[in-house]
C-alpha cells in the first residue's frame, strides 16, 4: 500500500469530500493561495477549489466558528480551521453555546453539520498558549463529537466521516505527526465515528492511549514484550463517542490497564476510562487502574520541562513494570 | 537642542541598534536550531518601541504581543536575561517557562507578552483602572499589531477603555500584515486608527518608521492619558524585514515591496538625521555600534553557558502560596 504523511491524509479527505459535495468549503486564518494555513495543511487546495470555498478570514475566531455556525443550519457544511487549539479560548461561546446546542434547544428542528478542525499537543517548545491538549473541555459538553486520530489512515478515513456527519465535530490533529508517514489506501474509504482501534494485540496489560501517545504506548510495548510482558495498545480515535466496548473487552482479556494521554491527567480521558473500568470491568481487574497524563502544570517552553511534563514512551514502559510488582495501591 | 533632548536622541539610537543587533542574532541562533519553539521578530520595526517606550515614566505599564522582543528592551529589558530566555536557560526571564512569546520582566511594569493574537488591550484596561483606582498618575502603553484589531476583545476592550475613560494609549504596530494576510485583505477599514472613532476615541496614523514621529506622538498621546482626558490610538506604519516567524520564507510578499520599505529602514535613516544636524559623530555612533555589537554577543554567551532549569521546577508557579496542584497528580 502506499505511504503517505498524516498532513497528506488530512488534505486528501478534505479535498475528496469538496469534490464529492459542493456543500462543502473550508474557513479559517491564512488557510488560502500562498501559505496554506499555520500547519501546510491546505496547501494546493484554493488553486483547485478557488477562493469562494477556500475563505481566508481575519484573525477573528469568533467570526469563524459562528459562520460555521450560521453557514451549518442553512445548507452548507463548513469545515474551520482554528490554528491552535489553544485559540478555541477566544471562540469557545460559539462552540459551547451555540454549535453544541442549537440543535437541543430547538427541539431538534436544526443540525448542525460543521467540523472544526484544530492542532493540539506538545512536543516543540511551543510553551504555554500552544502547547495544550484540551480535548477533554469538548468531551464535556453535550452535543459535540470529539475526534482524536493518530495515524495517517484514520486522520483521513475520521475526517471524512465527520464532515459527512450532521453534528458538530471537534476534529483534533496533533501537531507533532502532521509529518508521520503511514499506510493509507487509495480507494474511498472511510473510519466510522465511535470505533476504537486495537493498534497492538497482547495478552498482560492494556495501555489505552490517544494520538502521540499512541506511539510512545507502542514503543513501550516493543520493550516491555522483551521482557517478557505483552502488551495491549488500544486507540479510541474518537472520544464522543467513546467505544466502550473494545476497551472493556481489552481490559476483561488482560486484567490490567494504563490509560495515557497528554491532556493534564486531573480530569482527563483518563478519568473517564478509569471510571468505565471500575463500574463494567471492575472483577476482572488484577492491578488498580492507573493513569498517566500530563503533569497538572501548563506546558513549559524550555525543551528539559516539557519533556518532564509530557509523558512519554519510557515513563509509560516504567507505569507497566510498576504494575507487575505486588499491587499496592498509590497513598498506601 | 539641549543636552538632555541629545541623550535621549542617543539612547533612542542605541536601543534601536540594540534590539536590531540582538534581532539579528536571534533569528541566526534560531536558524542554527539553537532556540526551540518558534519566534517572531520585530527586526525592522524598532522605532516604534523605542519611540514609545522613549514617552514613558518609570511607573507606567507596557502590554506587550507575541513579536515583543523589541518592547522589552526598549522598556530596559536586559539582553542577556532575554537571550537566556529565549534559549529556555534557567538564567532566563522567565525560568525557562515562557520564551520568546511571553519574554517580560514585570518589575519594569511589562505585563506578559502574548501567544493570543488580541488577548493583550482588555489587559491593558485592567492596569489602566488599576492606576486610576490607586490614585496614580501612571499610564499603560498597549502594543497591539493591524491583524489583532479584528479581535472581538479588541473592540471590546476600546469601548470599555472610552467609556471608563482610562489611561491606556493603545500602539498598533501596523506592519502590513496578519501572517500571510496583507491589510487590506483582513481589515474594512484602510487605516487601523479610523477604528477609534467608532468608540469615540482620539487617534493619529504617524510614519512608524521614524523614531522621532513615533515619539512625538507617544509623548503628546501620554499626556493626554495622564490628564485624565482617557484613552487615545496611536497607529505607527511601518514593515516588519523578516517573515511572520523566523522562518517563514515571505513568499506572500510581493516583488519590490522590500527594497521600496528597506529605503525607510527606521536605523539608517536616524543614523543619518543625528549625523546630518550635526547631533552625533560618525565616531561616536560607531562607538555606541561597537559597544552594543560586543553586549549582544555576551549576551548570547551568557544564554549559552547557562545551565537547563532543573526538571522539576517545572512544577513552581503553577499556584501561588499553595502546592496542592502539585503533589495531587
Ligand atoms: C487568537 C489567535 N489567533 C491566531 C493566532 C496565530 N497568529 C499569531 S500572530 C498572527 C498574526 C498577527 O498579526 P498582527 O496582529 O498584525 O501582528 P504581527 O504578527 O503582524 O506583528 C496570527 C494569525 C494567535 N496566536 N492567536
Ligand atoms: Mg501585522
Amino acid at each position: 500500500m502506499r505511504t503517505i504523511t498524516y498532513r497528506e491524509a488530512v488534505r486528501e479527505a478534505l479535498a475528496e469530500e469538496m469534490r464529492r459535495d459542493s456543500s462543502v468549503f473550508l474557513l479559517g486564518e491564512d488557510i488560502g493561495k500562498k501559505f496554506g494555513g499555520t500547519n501546510k495543511v491546505t496547501v494546493g487546495l484554493c488553486e483547485e477549489f478557488g477562493d469562494e470555498r477556500v475563505r481566508n478570514t481575519p484573525i477573528s475566531e469568533s467570526a469563524i466558528v459562528g459562520a460555521a455556525v450560521g453557514g451549518a443550519m442553512t445548507g452548507l457544511r463548513p469545515v474551520a480551521e482554528i490554528g491552535f487549539i489553544d485559540f478555541v479560548g477566544v471562540c469557545m461561546d460559539q462552540i459551547m453555546n451555540q454549535a453544541a446546542k442549537l440543535r437541543y434547544m430547538t427541539g431538534g428542528q436544526t443540525k448542525m453539520p460543521l467540523v472544526i478542525r484544530t492542532p493540539g499537543g506538545a512536543g516543540r517548545s511551543s510553551a504555554a498558549q500552544h502547547a495544550q491538549s484540551l480535548e477533554t473541555l469538548f468531551c464535556h459538553i453535550p452535543g459535540l463529537l470529539v475526534i482524536q486520530p493518530s495515524s495517517p489512515r484514520d486522520v483521513k478515513g475520521l475526517l471524512k466521516a465527520a464532515i459527512r456527519d450532521s453534528n458538530p465535530v471537534v476534529f483534533i490533529e496533533h501537531k507533532m505527526l502532521y509529518n508521520t508517514k503511514g499506510e493509507v489506501p487509495e480507494e474511498e474509504y472511510t473510519v466510522p465515528i465511535g470505533s476504537a482501534d486495537v493498534k497492538r494485540e497482547g495478552a498482560d496489560i492494556t495501555v489505552v492511549a490517544t494520538q502521540r501517545q499512541v506511539y510512545a504506548a507502542l514503543e513501550a510495548a516493543d520493550v516491555l514484550g522483551e521482557e517478557g510482558i505483552s502488551v495491549e495498545v488500544v486507540d479510541p480515535r474518537t472520544l464522543v463517542p467513546l467505544d466502550t466496548e473494545t476497551i472493556l473487552a481489552s481490559v476483561r482479556k488482560t486484567g490490567r490497564v494504563l490509560l495515557v494521554h497528554e491532556s493534564v491527567e486531573r480530569c482527563g480521558i483518563g478519568a473517564e476510562i478509569a471510571a468505565l473500568v471500575a463500574e463494567q470491568a471492575f472483577d476482572y481487574l488484577d492491578y488498580p487502574v492507573r493513569r498517566l497524563g500530563a503533569r497538572n502544570t501548563p506546558v513549559p517552553f524550555s525543551p528539559p520541562l516539557e519533556d518532564f511534563v509530557i509523558p512519554n514512551a519510557e515513563r509509560i514502559a516504567d507505569t507497566v513494570r510498576s504494575m507487575f510488582q505486588t499491587a499496592v495501591y498509590k497513598d498506601a | 537642542m539641549t543636552e538632555k533632548t541629545r541623550e535621549s536622541y542617543i539612547w533612542m539610537f542605541r536601543t534601536m541598534t540594540r534590539i536590531r543587533q540582538a534581532e539579528a542574532k536571534v533569528a541566526e541562533l534560531y536558524m542554527a536550531a539553537e532556540i526551540p519553539g518558534f519566534l517572531h521578530s520585530s527586526l525592522g520595526q524598532e522605532a516604534v518601541a523605542v519611540g514609545v517606550c522613549a514617552a514613558l515614566e518609570s511607573g507606567d505599564y507596557l502590554v506587550s504581543h507575541h513579536r515583543g522582543h523589541g518592547h522589552l528592551l526598549a522598556r530596559g529589558g536586559r539582553t542577556d536575561l532575554m537571550m537566556a530566555e529565549l534559549l529556555g536557560k534557567e538564567s532566563g526571564y522567565c525560568s525557562g517557562k515562557g520564551g520568546s512569546m511571553h519574554i517580560a520582566d514585570v518589575s519594569l511594569g511589562i505585563l506578559g507578552a502574548n501567544g493570543i493574537v488580541g488577548s493583550g488591550p482588555p489587559i491593558a484596561n485592567g492596569a489602566g483602572l488599576s492606576a486610576k483606582l490607586r490614585g496614580t498618575s501612571d499610564i499603560v502603553a498597549c502594543f497591539f499589531g493591524d491583524g489583532a484589531s479584528n479581535e472581538g476583545a479588541f473592540h471590546e476592550a476600546l469601548n470599555l477603555a472610552k467609556v471608563w475613560s482610562l489611561p491606556v494609549v493603545y500602539v498598533c504596530e501596523n506592519n502590513q500584515y496578519a501572517l500571510s494576510t496583507p491589510l487590506r485583505d483582513h481589515c474594512a477599514v484602510e487605516n487601523i486608527a479610523d477604528r477609534a472613532a467608532a468608540y469615540n476615541m482620539p487617534a493619529m496614523t504617524v510614519d512608524g518608521n521614524d523614531v522621532l514621529a513615533v515619539h512625538e506622538a507617544c509623548v503628546q498621546s501620554a499626556e493626554h492619558a495622564r490628564s485624565g482626558k482617557g484613552p487615545i490610538l496611536i497607529e505607527c506604519r511601518t514593515y516588519r524585514f523578516l517573515g511572520h516567524f523566523v522562518g517563514d520564507p515571505f513568499v506572500y510578499r510581493p516583488d519590490g515591496e522590500e527594497e521600496e520599505w528597506k529605503t525607510r529602514d527606521p536605523i539608517p535613516r536616524f543614523r543619518a538625521y543625528l549625523l546630518e544636524n550635526d547631533i552625533a559623530s560618525k565616531q561616536e555612533l560607531e562607538k555606541i555600534e561597537a559597544e552594543v555589537a560586543e553586549e549582544v554577543d555576551e549576551a548570547v554567551q551568557f544564554a549559552k553557558h547557562s545551565p537547563y532549569p532543573d526538571p522539576e521546577s517545572a512544577m513552581e508557579h503553577v499556584y501561588s502560596d499553595w502546592q496542592w496542584g502539585n503533589e495531587y497528580r
